[in-house]
């Protein structure tokens, strides 16, 4: 079970209280738990990533277990601590803006 | 008892103003989708509860909402708006080639006769279609496949498609704008467009009566006569009485003729509205004053509307798409600045009131007319 924590933007956008929790099939990666994220909200497509590319939005950074991953390639293993639950993945918008 | 919708779109918020016919006393509801830039809201013609709102931030990109209920609750729809084959270059500032990016979505614009089916103009500037509730786009990528696409540039605010008028009587009709290449008109329900910006004249360009490259802010056209057109350019007012095919200039005896929206009385064809901003380096009302000026011919002859507006010490801009008039016997008429407020006239310009004074930047300022 991966913890994802959502922005309050997007929290609100997808009506969504706390913490998601999903169950993911094989190696825990950024591609397949946002892939999962996206299939349960729908609505969050194009937030978080670019449609076309499938690129991390340029604002947008991931962080998990106080480093941040926001440069790892999408395809690369999470943390142990985050494939276990242990630690959330943490969705954020980086610090800008009035 | 009939009344009045005002849908408002802010940098941090929508909000939904309703009122009697007198439109004295308003209900105030918002910010809905708080803290998100609401570039724009509008109604459908043919199904007042329905609405469409452009929600967008610079972290989290587009999304595209639609109320049933006209705004009481609200769903995200499809925000995915992809351009068709191969994107291609236009100019940047700098003048080098730069690739065709969506950034956001400026203007939506529901059809006339169908609930189901709004036009999207969006920034970097194309026009995108749903026909099924917003939920999928097409680009009708006969406009920037126009020969001239690879040469339009991008005004101060970006390069959008900002303003997007259906022929009431033709289908087949539909007049765009954007900043900074011009007006485009379709004649085949938007498979092949051209330019129509004869008699446009900008010296801000290289040169000034081209074809196309003309920073158009906004266009307006009376339902009842659907071939005269009034422009407010970045610098001039103008007018059209052959659906686009040539320009005169109308800016007559106003103080200033930079501005940024025009609009029409709902039942006098021939009465428009402006508001003078002292110029292009300088976006507030000159001297201070907040007036609208209302033309009773068409323009040329125009005089300021003053009472009940801040007269001294007021350096508010009212945006492209922040005006707007309901079509009651006496016809309502409302814009938003970027200091917050909203006014409104029941009167067609005589006399103003602020509905509210302490919004976020208002961006956007539609009314619907209710049964």
């Amino acid at each position: 079970m991966i913890r994802v924590a959502l922005p309050a933007h997007l929290r609100t956008l997808a009506r969504i209280d706390g913490e998601v929790e999903l169950c993911i099939e094989g190696q825990a990666t950024q591609r397949v738990v946002l892939d999962a994220l996206e299939a349960r909200y729908p609505m969050l497509r194009g937030t978080i990533r670019d449609h076309v590319t499938g690129r991390r939005r340029p604002l947008v950074r991931f962080f998990a277990c106080e480093r941040d991953l926001s440069h790892d390639l999408p395809d690369a293993p999470l943390p142990a601590a985050v494939a276990t639950g242990a630690e959330p993945f943490l969705i954020v918008g980086s610090i800008a803006g009035g | 008892m009939s009344g009045v919708r005002v849908l408002v779109g802010t940098r941090k918020g929508a909000f939904i103003m309703t009122s009697d016919a007198t439109r004295e006393r308003w209900d105030v509801t918002g910010p809905h989708f708080a803290g998100w830039e609401i570039y724009h809201l509008k109604g459908s013609p043919a199904d007042p509860d329905r609405l469409y709102a452009s929600q967008s931030n610079g972290w989290f990109g587009q999304v595209i909402q639609r109320s049933n209920d006209g705004g009481t609750t609200w769903e995200p729809v499809g925000n995915q708006f992809t351009y068709d084959g191969v994107p291609g270059t236009h100019q940047w500032y700098d003048g080098t080639p730069h690739p065709w990016e969506f950034a956001r979505v400026w203007h939506l614009e529901p059809s006339l006769a169908d609930p189901d089916t709004v036009y999207a103009g969006v920034e970097d500037a194309a026009l995108f279609r749903s026909v099924d509730g917003g939920q999928e786009w097409q680009e009708l990528s006969g406009l920037r496949g126009h020969g001239s696409g690879p040469s339009w540039q991008p005004g101060a605010g970006g390069m959008c498609l900002h303003t997007i008028i259906l022929d009431p009587s033709d289908p087949g009709r539909i007049f765009v704008a954007i900043s900074s290449a011009g007006v485009f008109r379709t004649d085949d329900a938007g498979k092949t467009w051209r330019p129509v910006n004869r008699g446009l004249r900008s010296e801000g360009i290289p040169d000034p009566d081209a074809e196309v490259g003309h920073c158009v802010h906004r266009i307006a056209m009376h339902p009842s006569r659907p071939r005269v057109l009034f422009m407010q350019k970045h610098w001039d007012v103008m007018r059209s009485d052959d659906a686009g095919e040539s320009w005169q200039e109308v800016s007559g005896n106003l103080p200033t003729d930079f501005g940024f929206p025009i609009d029409v009385h709902a039942h006098e064809p021939d009465t428009i509205y402006v508001v003078p901003i002292t110029s292009d380096s300088e976006h507030y009302p000159p001297g201070g004053r907040l007036r609208v000026y209302r033309s009773r011919t068409g323009g040329h002859e125009w005089e300021p509307l003053t009472s009940g507006l801040p007269q001294r010490n007021c350096y508010v801009n009212v945006l492209r798409d922040a005006m707007a008039v309901d079509s009651l016997d006496s016809c309502g008429v409302y814009f938003g600045t970027t200091g917050g407020q909203v006014y409104v006239s029941a009167d067609a310009g005589d006399s103003w009131a602020p509905i509210v004074r302490d919004l976020p930047a208002v961006l956007s300022v539609e009314v619907q007319t209710l049964p």
